[in-house]
């Protein structure tokens, strides 16, 4: 295939990729870029060139132990739940974006180790990134059968730097805050792993079934090959604790690499999302190694006797049997692998650069005086520089440097570089007592063993023979040899290094730790790493500061950064949080922490506090009183959660109350409707009473007749009075309780009949026919009295509402289930229907506040349901054709004993 | 004979006030609610209505808003007669249009005398 063509394809799957980032951008708050599936797929930016064409060298020349690469994170990753999301956790709560962050504020927030941290990864990575480009220029020339050309404006290597370098510093610095979510790299990078896995397995399956006849078939044929047996066993000890390193050296890799840190920790959003990616990524690792072992002896059998590069096979094969789409579709997976890496490492690296190493020692002073606006442009600018340096700078280390070696050896030298970091990080998580001077020093050594067993020999070239340093070591002394240090010869340079910078890294590390305590700083952040738990939502809480500091300054610095908007809402949402007036003007620990995270985010964990402390006062604390403090607000902690809750109790009291209240309110009113009816009911009599008195008085020639009217209207209006009071007393005896019914059996047809008595009078008057009709036994549980004054009550109003003529009441008795139902029906008018349920009531009122109630003083119908419902009956009201007809029902038998 | 129309639910209150005004030379009708005095108001225009407020059916407000609509009845003084003295109630019948508003129990001299000083007026 012709360059051009294969350039053109590169640049349309380019433009894919930048249209995907673009589009997550845009849709960044979609299901489509915030699901668990993309969280897990980005994880597979661990799987770079290196994987995709790396182990399938390694599986060619050595058998099985490629496979160490991806046992390490296998084993790990079921931890991760807990591990993963501790870390997340931490990063999440201070804002850290990046590891160097992450291993310095731990460490008292040291700004030196911030830079070590820097130095370290930039030096593990780039050659990493180097790498990368290395397999893009091979590959690219496999494809195009062309040879390396030695102008570098002819290599598409150059322009695909380039091009990658401006894909990176365009969409890794959207944000100047690091720590927020870069979803179209994410996205874009998920994508890829998407690809290249599905164009990997398409290669395995081409290979494994069209060019021969299966996994079986490449075996059998393989076995033959020289050396087949002893590639793929493993040789006894010494090959076990290779295997043992090499797993142990992907396990870090797994969160030390920054790509990883920076997809795993920093760009997660949700931290359920771990729940996929702990089956979801081993899977993913499963299905790419699925194919190595086929391709690479497939690779071996067909190319016996040829000097092909193994690490190419892939490409190789497809090529051989001139199937050119295979061919290409595999180079355009090794490529998404290449350049995700590319993308993400330098993304995490310019971070770190930037807000470890270039800020804190260097920028700041330029950032302390300018205006928000120039400060964001200047940090987002270091940080796309330092993209661009970092891809440019890597590819003069392909271009120069790396050319000779394999992609595995390289990929394994950064790997040790970067376990160094392992003993601080892990440290972090696990041990109170790690401090500063342990860690960096500790580092410090670890990185310098490196450098003697693996950069120098690396550099001058394993294979150059005009140096005597790796066959007799430093100076001539044996125990030196660079990849058999102090004797030890059993294991393979790698291994060999890893085990002695480690060892070294380690040992100092705990040593150092134990022999010099840390600060109270250190300690401080000790106990947030670890009880990260109890921090998480009031971290703030947690961090020790004593001095002098005013709301003033802080703000004053925030708004360099933040600009005055967001510092204002910040403030705001933090004065919410811990419920601060916002016109307090000392600020607290707290404040300074909030203060310090908001910063992070933009200039780093160092640059942070830097800041910070150059406009506040800070007194010394001993370890002690940190460890004080932190006892007291862990106890601050749990009472908190006890205030909430009882706050919470309080909050549903409290409206339990206020209920109560309204419901007080209610009755109150009712109350006052009550006072009002019943003064109106006994002045009425009153007024009577009183008008005729004083015509009685003031009249003397009024005539007999009529004076004698006028004393019968006294006296009844003063019977009406008194019957009156007798009601309200009455009332009022059934709802404070006192009022006693004397239950019996009774007959209510002689109860009937005895109530009738008095009202046949009445009766007579309005010539009314009352029809009673008993349909079945009536004895029952009552008390007569009280049930006589019911029976009374209802009859007498039927009696008012009868008409003037042909007035007709009827009276029934009726069995209904263990009750006997009496009703009383007359041919009135019957009652106005919205009146029925509330005729009962005593504060009734009509809805029309100044229309009398239908029937008597209105009491009497509340006495009337006090009385049946303390028998433990019902009474109510309907209206029938002609007229309105009063129900009520009462025990057959005595129910208040039965309870 | 100046005539009254005296609308109340109370029969003794209203035989009062009946045999008080005739024996003051006045014309009597009697309405035991709002919508009897309103039937009476469509024949008779009595130069006085003394009205109730608590009454069943049709109110004392709403049978003296009815009463300021009929133009025949524009002469006519209503004096409220009740027992609902608050000072709301009060404030409403006068804002109704009433001329006067007397709370129960009541002097039956005075009631005569403030009769006679309105329609003198």
């Amino acid at each position: 295939m012709s360059s051009y063509s294969l350039l053109i394809i590169l640049l349309f799957y380019l433009g894919i990729l930048f249209f995907v980032a673009h589009w997550a951008e845009k849709k960044a708050n979609s299901k489509w870029t915030n699901n668990p599936y993309v969280y897990a797929f980005s994880l597979a930016v661990y799987c770079s060139a290196w994987t995709y064409y790396g182990s399938i060298g390694v599986a060619a020349h050595s058998g099985l132990s490629y496979l160490t690469v991806y046992l390490g994170p296998v084993i790990i990753i079921p931890a991760w739940i807990v591990i993963l999301r501790k870390i997340i956790r931490i990063s999440r709560v201070n804002k850290i974006s990046s590891l160097a962050d992450f291993i310095s504020l731990r460490y008292g927030n040291s700004r030196f180790l911030g830079a070590l941290v820097t130095f370290i990864s930039v030096i593990g990575i780039i050659p990493y990134i180097a790498l990368q480009l290395k397999a893009i220029a091979e590959t690219f020339r496999i494809v195009t059968q062309t040879s390396i050309s030695s102008n570098v404006f002819n290599d598409t290597t150059t322009y695909v730097a380039i091009a990658l370098a401006l894909f990176a510093s365009y969409y890794g610095t959207r944000y100047v805050d690091a720590s927020e979510k870069r979803k179209g790299i994410v996205t874009a990078v998920a994508m890829e792993s998407v690809l290249k896995l599905f164009f990997f397995i398409l290669v395995g399956v081409y290979v494994t079934y069209f060019v021969f006849d299966g996994f079986e078939d490449i075996y059998a044929k393989a076995s033959l090959i020289e050396g087949f047996r002893e590639k793929n066993t493993i040789g006894g000890l010494p090959q076990a604790l290779n295997w043992f390193f090499l797993c142990l050296l992907s396990l870090f890799a797994m969160f030390l690499l920054p790509r990883q840190f920076q997809m795993a920790v920093v760009e997660n959003n949700r931290e359920s999302h771990i729940k996929t990616a702990i089956w979801l990524f081993p899977l993913y690792l499963l299905l790419f190694n699925i194919f190595v072992y086929p391709i690479a002896w497939g690779g071996n059998i067909l190319f016996s006797g040829a000097t092909a590069n193994a690490d190419t096979y892939s490409l190789l094969i497809p090529q051989y049997f001139n199937n050119t789409t295979i061919t290409v579709l595999v180079f355009l997976g090794g490529f998404s692998a290449s350049i995700s890496m590319i993308v993400v490492a330098s993304i995490g690296l310019s971070i770190m650069l930037s807000n470890n190493l270039l800020i804190p020692y260097g920028f700041l002073g330029t950032l302390q005086s300018e205006t928000q606006d120039k400060n964001s442009k200047r940090i987002v600018n270091i940080r796309k520089i330092c993209i661009f340096l970092l891809i440019i700078v890597a590819y003069l280390i392909y271009r120069f440097y790396v050319l000779d070696y394999n992609l595995f050896s390289i990929g394994l030298v950064s790997f040790v570089i970067m376990a160094q970091l392992a003993p601080a990080f892990f440290g972090a998580l696990l041990w109170r007592r790690g401090s500063r001077l342990g860690a960096i020093s500790g580092m410090l050594i670890g990185f310098l063993v490196c450098v003697y067993t693996l950069l120098i020999p690396y550099g001058i070239g394993i294979t150059n023979s005009s140096s005597t340093f790796i066959s007799e070591g430093l100076a001539g002394i044996e125990l030196l040899k660079p990849f058999q240090l102090f004797g030890l010869d059993y294991l393979a340079p790698i291994p060999q290094a890893l085990f002695w910078s480690l060892l070294f890294n380690t040992i100092i590390y705990l040593a150092v730790s134990v022999s010099f305590k840390g600060n109270y700083r250190e300690r401080n952040y000790a106990e947030m790493f670890i009880d990260i738990d109890k921090y998480s939502t009031m971290h703030e809480n947690a961090f020790v500061w004593k001095g002098t500091a005013y709301t003033r300054d802080i703000e004053k610095v925030l708004k360099r950064f933040l600009g005055e908007e967001r510092t204002k809402r910040a403030l705001t949402i933090f004065n919410l949080k811990y419920n601060v007036d916002k016109n307090q003007e000392q600020a607290d620990a707290r404040l300074i922490k909030f203060a310090e995270n908001l910063l992070t985010g933009h200039i780093g964990t160092a640059s942070a506090r830097i800041l910070i402390s150059s406009v506040v006062k800070e007194e010394k604390v001993s370890l002690q009183e940190v460890l004080h403090i932190l006892e007291e607000s862990r106890e601050n902690i749990i009472i908190n959660k006890k205030l909430t809750e009882t706050s919470n109790e309080l909050q549903q009291i409290t409206a339990q109350l206020q209920k109560a209240n309204e419901q007080l309110l209610e009755k109150d009113a009712q109350k006052d409707e009550f006072l009002d009816t019943v003064t109106h009911e006994l002045r009425t009599p009153i007024t009577a009473i009183k008008a005729s008195s004083e015509i009685l008085y003031d009249d003397d020639d009024i005539p007999e007749e009529l004076r004698k009217q006028f004393l019968r209207n006294i006296i009844s209006e003063s019977d009406r009075l008194n019957r009156l009071i007798n009601k309200i007393l009455d009332l009022e005896k059934f709802e404070t309780g006192k009022q006693q019914i004397h239950g019996a059996k009774n007959s209510l047809d002689h109860t009937i009949v005895t109530a009738l008595e008095p009202l046949q009078q009445l009766i007579r008057n309005k010539k009314i026919v009352v029809h009673f009709v008993t349909e079945t036994v009536t004895e029952a549980w009552y008390d007569e009295e009280r049930i006589i004054q019911v029976i009374t009550n209802l009859v007498s109003n039927a009696v008012k509402f009868c008409p003037e003529t042909n007035g007709q009441i009827s009276i029934t008795v009726m069995e209904t289930g263990a009750y006997l139902q009496t009703s009383i029906h007359d041919n009135g008018k019957g009652i106005n229907p919205e009146d029925l349920d509330a005729i009962f009531d005593k504060f009734y009122q009509s809805t029309n506040q100044n229309i009398k109630k239908p029937v008597g003083s209105g009491l009497g119908l509340a006495i009337c349901k006090q009385i049946i419902e303390h028998h433990k009956g019902k009474i109510w009201a309907e209206n029938k054709e002609n007229g309105a007809v009063f129900h009520f029902t009462l025990p057959q038998y005595n129910s208040t004993e039965n309870e | 004979m100046r005539k009254i129309l005296i609308v109340d639910d109370e029969p003794n209150i209203v035989m009062s006030l009946e045999y008080t005004f005739k024996k003051n030379n006045y014309e009597v009708f009697i309405a035991r609610d709002g919508q009897e005095a309103l039937e009476i108001l469509k024949v008779q225009q009595p130069d006085i209505i003394i009205l109730d407020v608590m009454m069943p059916m049709v109110d004392g407000y709403a049978t003296l808003e009815q009463i300021k609509k009929d133009e025949r009845l524009q002469h006519c003084k209503v004096i409220f007669l009740s027992a609902k003295n608050k000072e709301k109630d009060i404030e409403r019948g006068l804002s109704l249009g009433a001329d006067l508003y007397m709370t129960k129990p009541f002097s039956v001299k005075k009631l005569v005398e403030q009769t006679n000083e309105l329609l003198t007026d």
